[in-house]
């Protein structure tokens, strides 16, 4: 079975489609922090400095999403899903211009899951 | 006593060198309430060309704006706090429909603090000195503070106005001209003030870009007209700012948000008294300003002797929170700023859910009855668990607090530690020796001791680890938006004897 960390809903998927045709190849980075923190932001490939502290979590329709290793520790046992909302968040985040924004629902791994993921 | 939506315009422009301008561009956003997601007005949605035309202006004005006296930028500073204080109602009213927080709190706390930060900064720079060595008999060193030139600041929207004034007087009491790029969301309060102001500062000193970040934002971020970045927001944008202040090889300064502990000791329950009473309210401040605030008391850590007696205390509290018409004075909680920070908030409520925890007050979103119902309302909510769990760990930036207990000194401290963060932290307690010991063992900037989320002037605000650097609110922020020039003098009539 081929386990995933991360998931992206239809709707969010249209979104990104938009994304890309605007403005190429794109990555997601989890934000964290104050006001806009706690969220996804979508960017331009190559647009962030991305090193080995990075954590690929997966890929979504093609686009990576990165995550600060040291957040990555806290957030592991979870499964993230990308979705998007109606909203006017502030940040670089790509799809603001658009009146919508990226959220993540959460949810834990399951044993085998985390097994598969967290322990081999 | 209750107030109602104040009337705004069509539309607003942005300020630069010295008038409002319509966006190069001619586009505009819609800039909506959260208090019943209706309009407020439509404000530009400004590109690289509207930040290039402020970026020019505020070089043409630096020169001149940085060779003015001391005592003419004060002058100027004391002038806006006063024009400020003169409108004080007409600023909380509009700060409160832009941000939905309640009226008491844009009354009595922002609004008031705004003022004096203004004064303060005035004040600042009329007692401050240079300095001067003398290194030798025939050798002088003086060091002169000389501004920067121009400086970029962008802000959040948790509090408009007065992160607006944490940033522009230190700017400019110093002698830099600014471009400021306030949050998408709350663009109202900062439009207000360069309307009352206007003719204040000389055209060019002061600039006001609005629109989005990706699209305003990052080309001010970027720009290689400008001497210094000032940001306050979350970490990824935080860094994208490094990185273009990189290019341009820019000092920054980052405020980048917390998970804050608040630690009351098994001694605040000695006595049934006053002190305990503040203290309960200590406890309770995580909703305060719906919790959006960097320093949100958002982790609470009570010692385990008293757990369950302070905890009945501290959740009936809670539940005497007064959630209703952020116009109305007795409201105490409000709206969240915004749709997408109300669902965020609610997904992190599922997740303190999966994870395990304990609900002891509220979980739930709020819903007000008639024009509110499209509003954004969170029940302040308290979840019992432990420090692992995500609830614990990310910046949820609601009226959530997650609670756990604590043995002694020693877990008390690894837990407050035990966070990415370092903003601000609580030490509640009677022991004179925890009273000092413990904040010297936490590893944040701000610790307070027996009170919590007061913010004046004169006490430097800034964080440790992920939380970023700078000193807010005291005159050491002046000298991120200056640099030294020294001057070393001979008074020697002698050669060197080299050659």
């Amino acid at each position: 079975m081929n386990h995933q960390r991360v998931a992206i809903t239809a709707k969010a998927i249209q979104v990104l489609n938009q994304l890309k045709e605007k403005h190429g190849d794109l990555i997601f980075h989890q934000s964290g922090g104050c006001c806009d923190g706690s969220s996804p932001m979508i960017l331009e490939k190559g647009e962030m400095y991305l090193d080995d502290s990075d954590v690929l979590l997966g890929q979504l329709d093609g686009v990576n999403y990165y995550m600060n290793q040291d957040q990555f520790d806290y957030w592991k046992h979870t499964h993230l899903t990308v979705d998007i909302t109606v909203g006017r968040g502030s940040s670089f985040s790509l799809e603001i211009p658009l009146g919508v924004r990226f959220i993540i629902h959460s949810r834990l791994l399951t044993p085998e899951e985390d097994e598969v993921l967290n322990k081999r | 006593m209750a107030y109602s939506k104040p009337k705004f315009e069509e539309k607003y422009g942005n300020f630069i060198n010295g008038k409002f301008v319509a966006p190069v561009g001619g586009a505009y956003f819609d800039n909506t309430s959260p208090i019943d997601n209706t309009l407020i007005a439509k404000y530009p949605r400004s590109q690289k060309e509207d930040v290039d035309l402020a970026v020019a202006a505020a070089n043409a004005a630096k020169d001149a704006w940085g060779n003015t006296s001391a005592t003419e930028r004060a002058k100027l500073l004391n002038k806006v706090a006063d024009i400020i204080e003169a409108n004080l109602e007409e600023f909380a009213l509009v700060e409160t429909c832009d941000n939905g927080k309640p009226i008491r709190e844009t009354l009595n706390a922002d609004i008031p603090l705004t003022i004096d930060h203004w004064r303060y900064f005035a004040a600042v720079i009329r007692a401050e000195e240079s300095s001067m060595a003398e290194l030798d008999a025939h050798t002088v060193s003086i060091n002169l503070k000389e501004p920067l030139g121009v400086v970029a600041q962008i802000i959040p929207w948790n509090f408009p106005l007065l992160m607006l004034s944490w940033k522009l007087p230190p700017a400019l009491a110093a002698g830099n001209c600014v471009i400021l790029k306030p949050a998408e969301q709350t663009p109202s309060s900062a439009t207000l003030l360069m309307e009352k102001i206007a003719d204040v500062f000389p055209p060019g000193v002061l600039n006001v870009v609005h629109g989005f970040g990706p699209e305003a934002g990052k080309p001010l971020a970027s720009h290689s007209g400008v001497n210094k970045v000032a940001f306050t927001g979350e970490t990824t944008t935080g860094q994208l700012i490094m990185q273009y202040a990189s290019k341009n090889l820019n000092p920054v300064t980052m405020e980048l948000g917390g998970k804050s502990p608040n630690i009351f000791f098994n001694s605040v329950m000695d006595h049934d008294d006053a002190f305990l009473d503040k203290c309960i309210e200590g406890a309770v401040l995580f909703a305060f300003n719906q919790g959006e605030v960097c320093t949100c008391p958002s982790r609470l850590l009570v010692q385990e002797d008293i757990y369950d007696a302070f905890m009945e205390r501290v959740v009936a509290r809670t539940k005497a929170i007064i959630q209703a018409n952020p116009y109305d004075t007795s409201t105490m909680v409000g709206a969240q700023a915004s749709n997408d920070q109300y669902e965020k908030i609610l997904s992190y409520m599922k997740i303190g859910r999966e994870e395990g925890v304990k609900i002891l007050a509220g979980g739930e979103a709020c819903k007000l009855e008639g024009d509110l119902a499209n509003g954004f309302y969170i029940q302040p909510t308290i979840m019992e668990g432990h420090n692992k769990m995500r609830v614990f760990q990310e910046e949820i930036f609601g009226p959530v607090v997650a609670v756990c207990k604590f043995k002694d000194e020693a877990e008390a401290i690894a837990i407050a530690n035990d966070t990415l963060y370092g903003l601000g932290a609580g030490v509640w307690s009677r022991d004179a020796h925890q009273l000092y010991q413990v904040p010297r063992a936490i590893k944040a900037g701000r610790v307070w001791v027996n009170c919590y989320h007061a913010y004046p002037a004169h006490a430097p605000f800034g964080g440790y680890k992920k939380s970023g650097f700078g000193r807010e609110n005291h005159l050491m922020m002046m000298n991120h938006y200056r640099q030294t020039k020294n001057m070393l003098i001979s008074y020697d009539k002698n050669k060197l004897g080299f050659f």
